[in-house]
């Protein structure tokens, strides 16, 4: 059944979205710690200050919407509903992680919810978005396809070609940039020649920016456009601007950029502002971060005690092993 | 036994595939009202509607993606991509995306999709609508490669491809596409990883694929007039590849040659050669040959694209020097 989204700003969804923000917020400062102590291997990319995209993007979607992701793509995991355990047991390598410790952080995914994969190329998510909306326009089941995608990726082709695709095939196609201005490391500025507005009017397709570091504003914006894709109308587009509080990679010494550089606002902060003014009361929110930090302590305990990765079941799903030498 | 061309056959079975499983769906550039480049997809737009048979634009890169974003999405999707020269363009979503995606997402999912595609020369299309790139997919994790040598295995093994629950790049040879040859009465699909023994013989075993099986059947006949019969095997699928087959061959006639379109060097060839040099080394009674085009792009000349591509009279010396005869 399509889902309708839900932008109603009652103190009960602006307390889902600020548990959800601070379960983003919190897994990924442990991430930080457990990576330095080794308990992390790999490369991981934070998406701390952006958590308010994944958030309210999320709120807009059902189960069954599909979204393809990013190498920042913890927060649309864990947003889209994707369970602690399975999470930090595949950034610890575990063969109980949601990938069987095989793609770690870069490569989140949750079929069972529509998380179609945090993708370690830049733009790469864009064109499975688009063939995930192209399957449920074909389907007629209701449902949207989301691609995430930084500003950074605004300098691939793909976009062109899937932006040029969509539009021209009314795909039902919610593209979200997360304009945290950086691209990799090097401004966006010194990258990109265009405006997303200007692009998207070229190609049709329907725009809106909006403050990425507002939960409230995020979730209204992407209600609003998911609704309108939903509707069959066509591709949108939602610029989300916002902040990378940290390097492109954990690890990365960010000499490219000054210290003293100011951030966004913090997406936290501006949700309780919200709550506040909704009358929800301190106490209900360290409440909330009490049970958000033992919920996160609990599945990494459970990820250490977990069997590590297995090599031969790793070997054993290069094919669907089924299918070979056998005929229909 | 009906007659039917290897174009032909595949059309056959994009709409008896179409038929048979309403998650099926074709696209890429002017596969719907135009036909296709070649004429394979004449008729379906008509038969299954744009829903089904979709033209898209110019965009390789997206046309792979989206064929992997609807096969995890619960479409089989099965795109064109007019020259294989043209996959160079498709990379990211066959390398990165589709082979890794059962592996790397737990085998949470199976990327169902087939990506067809042309190879070849013999019609002066020149160095970048001409050449053979299969071994590149080849070497991927994943991804199954398979390349039929007639209209009969054309249509079974495509049939089976799109069923698959696996990416397939389903290479044809787009000279084969005008050729006629025989086919069963009940058209019925061919399991992949599986290889043919087309012609059998006692003294030497030709592994070939795609175009290369008609040209050994030819070579086949000169040299049984000259007392040497060569066991010829269609490899079908390219990868993973029947080497259980190869090797029973080889163990009956201790003599191997490979022969493949695609440039030699790094090829097809160099890994069945160097997997029978390991497990076939006690069956073997002479050097391992490999034929294949020389390590130069596809020539547009005609007169140079003759002597580049393998032909008969190299493949009968291929043979003689396996033998120990030249």
């Amino acid at each position: 059944m399509p889902f309708s989204g839900n932008s109603d700003g009652s103190s009960a969804a602006l307390l889902r979205h600020y548990e959800l923000l601070l379960v983003i917020r919190r897994c990924e400062e442990r991430l930080q710690r457990l990576f330095a102590e080794g308990e992390v291997p790999g490369f991981i990319h934070l998406g701390i200050g952006q958590e308010a995209i994944s958030v309210g993007v999320m709120s807009a979607l059902g189960p069954a919407d599909t979204i393809a992701s990013t190498h920042r793509g913890h927060g649309h995991a864990l947003a889209k509903g994707m369970p602690l355990n399975g999470f930090f047991a595949e950034l610890m390598a575990r063969d109980t992680g949601v990938c069987r410790g095989r793609g770690g952080s870069m490569h989140v995914a949750d079929m069972s919810i529509g998380m179609l994969g945090a993708n370690g190329i830049v733009g790469a998510g864009l064109s499975i978005a688009t063939g995930s909306a192209l399957a449920h326009k074909l389907k007629k089941d209701g449902q949207i396809a989301v691609a995430f995608f930084g500003d950074g990726a605004l300098a691939e082709g793909l976009l062109h070609e899937c932006g040029n695709m969509a539009a021209l095939m009314n795909l039902p196609l919610l593209l979200v940039c997360e304009a945290n201005g950086w691209s990799e490391f090097s401004p966006v500025s010194s990258q990109i020649a265009f405006d997303l507005a200007q692009w998207s009017a070229a190609y049709g397709i329907a725009y809106r920016k909006v403050d990425g570091n507002d939960v409230v504003a995020m979730a209204d914006a992407a209600a609003e456009l998911a609704g309108q894709v939903r509707s069959g109308v066509g591709p949108a587009l939602l610029t989300c601007t916002t902040s990378r509080w940290g390097g492109h990679f954990e690890g990365d010494a960010q000499k490219y950029r000054a210290a003293d550089e100011a951030r966004g606002r913090d997406p936290i902060v501006v949700a309780e502002v919200h709550l506040a003014a909704a009358g929800v009361g301190q106490q209900h929110l360290t409440q909330i971060a009490a049970r958000v930090e033992s919920e996160i302590e609990e599945a990494i305990a459970t990820a250490r005690a977990a069997p590590p990765a297995r090599f031969d079941a790793a070997l054993a799903d290069v094919y669907t092993s089924a299918s070979i030498g056998e005929a229909l | 036994m009906a007659q039917l061309r290897y174009g032909a056959a595949i059309g056959q079975a994009l709409a008896d595939a179409m038929e048979a499983d309403p998650q099926v769906i074709i696209m890429g550039e002017d596969i719907a009202g135009a036909g296709g480049s070649f004429g394979i997809t004449r008729e379906l737009l008509d038969k299954f509607g744009p829903d089904r048979v979709i033209d898209t634009p110019i965009s390789e890169a997206a046309i792979a993606g989206m064929a992997v974003g609807a096969a995890v999405s619960g479409l089989k999707p099965v795109v064109e991509i007019m020259f294989m020269d043209f996959t160079t363009l498709a990379m990211d979503a066959l390398v990165n995306q589709a082979a890794k995606a059962r592996f790397m997402f737990g085998a949470q999912v199976s990327v169902p999709m087939v990506l067809r595609t042309p190879h070849g020369g013999g019609v002066s299309a020149g160095p970048q609508h001409s050449q053979c790139l299969e071994a590149w997919f080849a070497h991927v994790p994943g991804l199954k490669v398979v390349c039929p040598s007639g209209p009969a295995n054309a249509y079974g093994l495509l049939r089976s491809a799109i069923a698959d629950p696996d990416p397939v790049v389903f290479v044809e040879h787009k000279g084969l596409y005008g050729q006629r040859g025989e086919v069963p009465e009940v058209l019925a699909p061919i399991a992949l990883c599986k290889a043919a023994t087309v012609r059998g013989g006692e003294h030497v075993t030709v592994v070939a694929y795609g175009a290369a099986v008609p040209l050994a059947l030819q070579a086949a006949e000169q040299l049984a007039s000259g007392g040497i019969s060569i066991e010829v095997i269609d490899l079908q699928t390219i990868q993973p590849w029947d080497e259980a087959a190869v090797l029973a061959s080889l163990s009956k006639t201790g003599h191997l040659v490979v022969v493949h379109e695609a440039v030699e060097q790094f090829g097809v060839g160099a890994e069945i050669a160097a997997r029978m040099a390991d497990v076939g080394f006690a069956h073997l009674r002479g050097p391992i040959v490999r034929l294949g085009a020389p390590f130069m792009p596809v020539p547009f000349s005609t007169e140079l694209e003759t002597q580049y591509r393998p032909s008969a009279p190299r493949l009968i010396t291929a043979v003689r020097k396996a033998l120990g005869k030249e």
